[in-house]
């Protein structure tokens, strides 16, 4: 007995609407979790993110894949079983109460509605129920009539449609949430527990994952991805779980024919789409199509979708320039991206990895300008078309780049940038290279300028011979040579050797920075400036020497100083010395590149699919049956005695209740008592 | 005051001539558009726009000012067209596209125009003057019909772009931000002719200006204006549906939250002569919040179906999903309190208040502070 009403109180407790309440309440602000931190990353982010303490406890919680986890799941039973019991409650008075015309009301019980008035009828007790009826009828009321002995009753209703809309829309919840869970990772967790299947390590060949991390053809619910270079196939999807990953198996081989990458002259994606070749293995037939964004297609009960796309291995000419004193010619080298090579050579020892690769860059080359303008002319500026652009833009294709790493021998790395074409910037042209000692921070970028021919090769000359110390005492021979005239003392001439060859050295020490540092440290302020620009002058003119003698060197014509030139020393010495924090020993220039794509196709099999999009349907039907079927009763009561009743109920309380009551009041009243009415009012 | 009641029963049945040639005149129209822009529509595009034609007749028959707007916005926005003569250039040269319609222009005039109708509607509060509440109204409905002749044209300015590049405008933040203006002005138009009661507008209209007010600082220090083409997710005629339908819902949603503010300053007797009575009040909250929730639970169905075509999932819990979920169980949570429990009072107020914060994150803070797949207007 006691057992008995303890599971009643549970039905009672599930089924109430306090209860429902409370778990939408529930529900959403456990929803909000997985919109703050960032889902299904991998495990790695975490780890950064919240140190080693904290990680396994998020991990524990589940937090890391919210909507996945079995508390989340656990709410989401919760809301399908009190839904469910909510309806099941409800059924059975709420069909009686549709059913229901409830023509043996009581008169006092109708006197006791909130809209009810009390009438006189000058007709016989037949002919006004009648004409009553033939009114309801006409105003859209099924009515029933129940005599009694003082008279007749009059029971209408309309609307109670409205009462199927709370089956539907609860149903539907019910069905979505199953829907949902056939088509969530619950069917790939049951399979991995009791099927004993594992996760297993991303970073491995297909062909060596052990048949218990593949899963096989008759897996019914999954959701995966298929990774297919050009001119390529593949015939598993790989499924990303928790840290690790799946493999499934499909019925059938897609290759990929090509991958379209199209872009607006703003350099935004317009279009991406893999022209694909589709084999069943079983009966062999091949179909060939082009998915797109938004164009999926279905195959064998499997869905295709263009998820993404990456490089499916480009082969990259390069050229390393080795940066350090004294270094080597050139060196070619072939790499392939998402691949990393050794760098073993002439001492060093280095691994790049490449990281990825861009066939174009559209930058905007316009230089902002920031004129004070008035607010009229700031207005007028926004009026006209929405085409035009207000600030000024010259968007230009700036060419390939690629990234890399570079990893010493103790496992460092550091990220670079390069890019193939050189960039004009402020009149001059330039290859940028880039660098940066975390992924968190932004590319700086080192300005290599290009000589008369458009090569970088007077600068690496010249940054050779700056360098390169044992050519110090021979650049500052030179330097005090062409900047004295033959007439200067052996003391000054001495004197500015002297300081020529400290500045060389400090300026191959550390660039620009190790003179800062030394004028800081011994010219008092007032002279500092001064003392800075007689440094610059002996930089400029040494880097002139420096040239001239790397020329010679390689048995090349004497150059003439001019403008220009004096641009292309100033900014070799300033790339020299950004050079010297470059932070590796070797500058990768890429020379030419075969360009591969790769297409990524999500493929799923959702079996919840069509029962999520059914109680959808039946959701949007329930919401509005209940919010906008409104049901009403309307009861007339007539007496032998003359006397009558009208009453009106429904189901909500709102203002157009009262509005619906007095207008179908003052039309009945016109019936019952034709000649007493007044001619009609608005 | 009284609040006077259409007494016929249903709306549809007082359809006349003025009804007949207007649906007549969306016929034609659609006609027309079919004839001279289908080849820039698939089959879905074309469906849609059959479609809308019983749907703007229906708006049309049941709310009769409808119509008037309706005509004045497309000749607007066919006169704009016919200036522009296919050739963008015209926006500087011709005065009355730089000045007066061309779509940039218009927004510009929209939202001059809300904040004036905001400014008429406040004087009306306060002065109890019913000329200025007139004026408001006046504008107010100037307001909508710029903002409606904007997007037109600015969709007509963005296949001058490149036919390519096309399509219709409510694809950004800054796009949106108008549609939002625009429906939350109409819904209130709306209610101010079906409740016979202008004093709802000092209220609304707030919630619009702060609207217009973002869409300005957005114009002048982001240049959020620019017509941009759409990036391929978006390349679909799933967009022309579920984004309206779903600023019906948020429309609908901050409305019900000024009318909860007027409702509370009623019941605490602040400006109790001058705003409707509390019943009234309470009527139009709860209306707002039922067409707001049935049209966000299309919106976010048809969201699901386009998200299973574009990312081929119908639902991955994206965070402007997860807040469109939550703003829907707050809504659904709202409705059942007030339906099945039938409570009343200032705890709904309150409630459709913080209901507008909720929405507002979802609408805006989505794209401010998370990041997932629907950054289409990052700040």
């Amino acid at each position: 007995m006691r057992q008995r009403s303890t599971s009643r109180a549970f039905y009672e407790l599930i089924s109430s609407m306090r209860f429902a309440i409370s778990l939408l309440t529930v529900l959403g602000i456990a929803s909000i979790i997985g919109t703050v931190l960032k889902q299904n990353e991998p495990y790695n982010n975490y780890l950064n993110q919240f140190g080693p303490y904290w990680f396994p406890i998020f991990e524990e919680l589940g937090l890391y894949a919210v909507y996945n986890s079995a508390w989340f799941l656990l709410i989401l039973a919760f809301l399908v079983l009190s839904t469910t019991a909510c309806i099941i409650r409800q059924t059975r008075p709420m069909l009686k109460d549709m059913r229901s015309f409830r023509e043996h009301a009581k008169e006092a019980s109708l006197a006791a509605f909130q809209h009810h008035e009390r009438l006189r009828t000058a007709l016989p007790t037949d002919n006004a129920a009648q004409q009553v009826q033939a009114y309801l009828a006409a105003n859209g009321f099924q009515s029933r009539v129940g005599a009694r002995e003082d008279g007749v009753l009059l029971a209408a209703k309309q609307g109670s449609w409205t009462r199927i809309g709370y089956f539907l829309a609860h149903s539907a919840i019910v069905l979505i949430c199953i829907g949902g869970l056939l088509d969530g990772n619950l069917p790939l967790k049951i399979q991995m527990a009791l099927g004993g299947k594992t996760t297993t390590s991303g970073n491995q060949l297909i062909s060596d994952i052990k048949p218990e991390s593949r899963l096989g053809l008759d897996n019914w619910s999954f959701r995966g991805n298929v990774f297919i270079p050009e001119g390529k196939s593949s015939n598993v999807a790989i499924l990303n779980v928790k840290d690790g990953i799946l493999l499934q198996d499909l019925p059938f081989t897609v290759s990929l024919r090509k991958f379209h990458l199209e872009h607006y002259s703003t350099g935004m994606p317009k279009r991406f789409a893999s022209d694909i070749l589709i084999t069943d293995k079983a009966s062999g037939k091949t179909v060939e199509k082009t998915i797109e964004v938004n164009k999926p297609f279905e195959f064998d009960g499997i869905m295709m979708y263009q998820a993404s796309f990456e490089d499916g291995g480009s082969r990259l000419h390069l050229l390393g320039h080795d940066l350090r004193s004294g270094g080597k010619a050139p060196f070619p080298t072939d790499a392939t991206v998402g691949e990393a090579i050794k760098l073993k050579r002439d001492g060093l020892d280095y691994t790049v990895e490449l990281g990825s690769f861009r066939p174009f860059n559209i930058e905007n080359m316009a230089n902002e300008e920031q004129v004070e303008t008035s607010a009229v002319a700031r207005l007028e500026k926004h009026l006209g078309s929405g085409a035009r652009s207000v600030s000024k833009k010259d968007l230009r294709n700036v060419g390939p780049s690629f990234e890399y790493k570079l990893r010493d021998s103790a496992g460092q790395a550091r990220e670079y940038q390069n890019y193939m074409l050189p960039i004009e910037q402020d009149g001059a042209w330039y290859m940028l290279a880039g660098m940066r000692d975390s992924p968190a921070a932004p590319f700086r970028f080192m300005r290599i300028p290009m000589d008369q021919d458009g090569k970088p090769d007077s600068w690496f000359a010249i940054r050779s011979m700056l360098l390169d110390k044992s050519r110090h005492a021979e650049i500052a021979s030179r330097f005090v040579a062409t900047a004295l005239g033959a007439d200067a003392g052996e003391k000054v001439r001495t004197r500015l050797h002297e300081t020529t060859q400290k500045t060389l050295e400090l300026f191959a020490l550390g660039g620009f920075e190790s003179l800062g540092k030394f004028i800081e440290s011994t010219v008092p302020a007032a002279e500092r400036d001064k003392a800075a620009d007689v440094f610059v002058k002996i930089l400029e003119g040494s880097a002139w020497e420096a040239w001239k003698l790397a020329r010679s060197v390689a048995g090349q014509p004497a150059p003439e100083l001019d403008q220009k030139l004096g641009r292309l020393l100033r900014d070799s010495l300033n790339a020299t010395s950004d050079s010297l924090h470059y932070g590796a020993p070797v500058y990768l220039q890429l020379t030419g590149f075969e360009e591969v794509r790769a297409t990524v196709l999500q493929v799923t099999r959702s079996p919840g699919k069509p029962v999520v999009y059914f109680g959808s349907l039946l959701l949007v039907l329930g919401v509005f049956a209940m919010l906008y079927i409104r049901e009403r009763r309307l009861f007339v009561l007539i007496k032998h005695s003359g006397d009558a009743l009208v009453a009106l109920s429904a189901n909500r309380k709102s203002m157009d209740v009262e509005e619906a009551f007095q207008r179908h009041r003052k039309a009945i009243a016109a019936l019952l008592e034709p000649a007493a009415t007044p001619p009609a009012q608005s | 005051m009284d609040i006077a009641h259409s007494g016929t029963p249903s709306p549809l049945r007082r359809i006349g001539l003025g009804d007949g040639l207007f649906a007549l005149a969306l016929v034609c129209a659609a006609s027309f558009a079919l004839s001279q822009y289908g080849a820039f529509m698939d089959i879905y595009d074309k469906a849609i726009l059959v479609a809308v034609i019983p749907s703007l007749a229906a708006i049309g028959w049941a709310w009769k000012p409808f119509r008037v707007f309706l005509a004045a916005a497309t000749a607007l926005a066919l006169l704009s067209i016919n200036l522009y003569g296919g050739d963008l250039a015209r926006a500087e040269q011709a005065f009355f596209l730089k000045y007066l319609i061309s779509s940039q222009t218009a927004i510009m005039w929209m939202s001059a125009l809300f904040f004036i109708a905001t400014g008429a509607y406040w004087i009306g509060l306060i002065a109890r003057s019913d000329f200025a509440e007139k004026t408001g109204s006046a504008l107010t409905w100037s307001a909508v019909t710029m903002g409606t002749t904007g997007l037109l044209v600015r969709w007509y300015e963005s296949y001058l772009i490149g036919t390519d590049v096309g399509h219709i405008p409510i694809s950004n933040l800054y796009e949106v931000f108008v549609l939002f203006s625009l429906i939350t002005g109409l819904l209130y138009l709306y209610y101010e002719g079906h409740y016979a009661t202008r004093r709802m507008g000092a209220f609304v209209l707030l919630v619009i200006s702060a609207a217009v007010a973002f869409l300005l600082w957005y114009t002048f220090s982001r240049e959020a204006q620019e017509i941009q083409p759409l990036i391929p997710a978006l390349q679909s005629y799933w967009m022309k549906v579920h984004v309206p339908a779903n600023f019906i819902g948020y429309g609908a949603f901050a409305l019900a939250a000024m009318i909860g503010v007027a409702d509370l300053l009623v019941r605490k007797g602040i400006l109790a002569s001058r705003l409707p009575p509390a019943e009234v009040l309470d009527d139009v909250m709860y209306k707002a919040i039922a067409i707001g929730f049935a049209f966000f639970t299309i919106a976010t169905i048809l969201g699901a179906l386009w998200a299973a075509e574009a990312w081929g999932t119908y639902w991955q819990w994206d965070p402007k999903e997860t807040w469109a979920f939550i703003v829907w169980l707050n809504y659904a949570a709202w409705l059942h309190i007030r339906l099945t429990k039938g409570l009343r009072g200032p705890m709904l107020a309150w409630w459709a208040v913080i209901g507008l914060l909720v929405t507002a994150f979802a609408f805006v803070g989505v794209n401010m502070f998370l990041s997932g797949l629907h950054s289409y207007g990052s700040l």
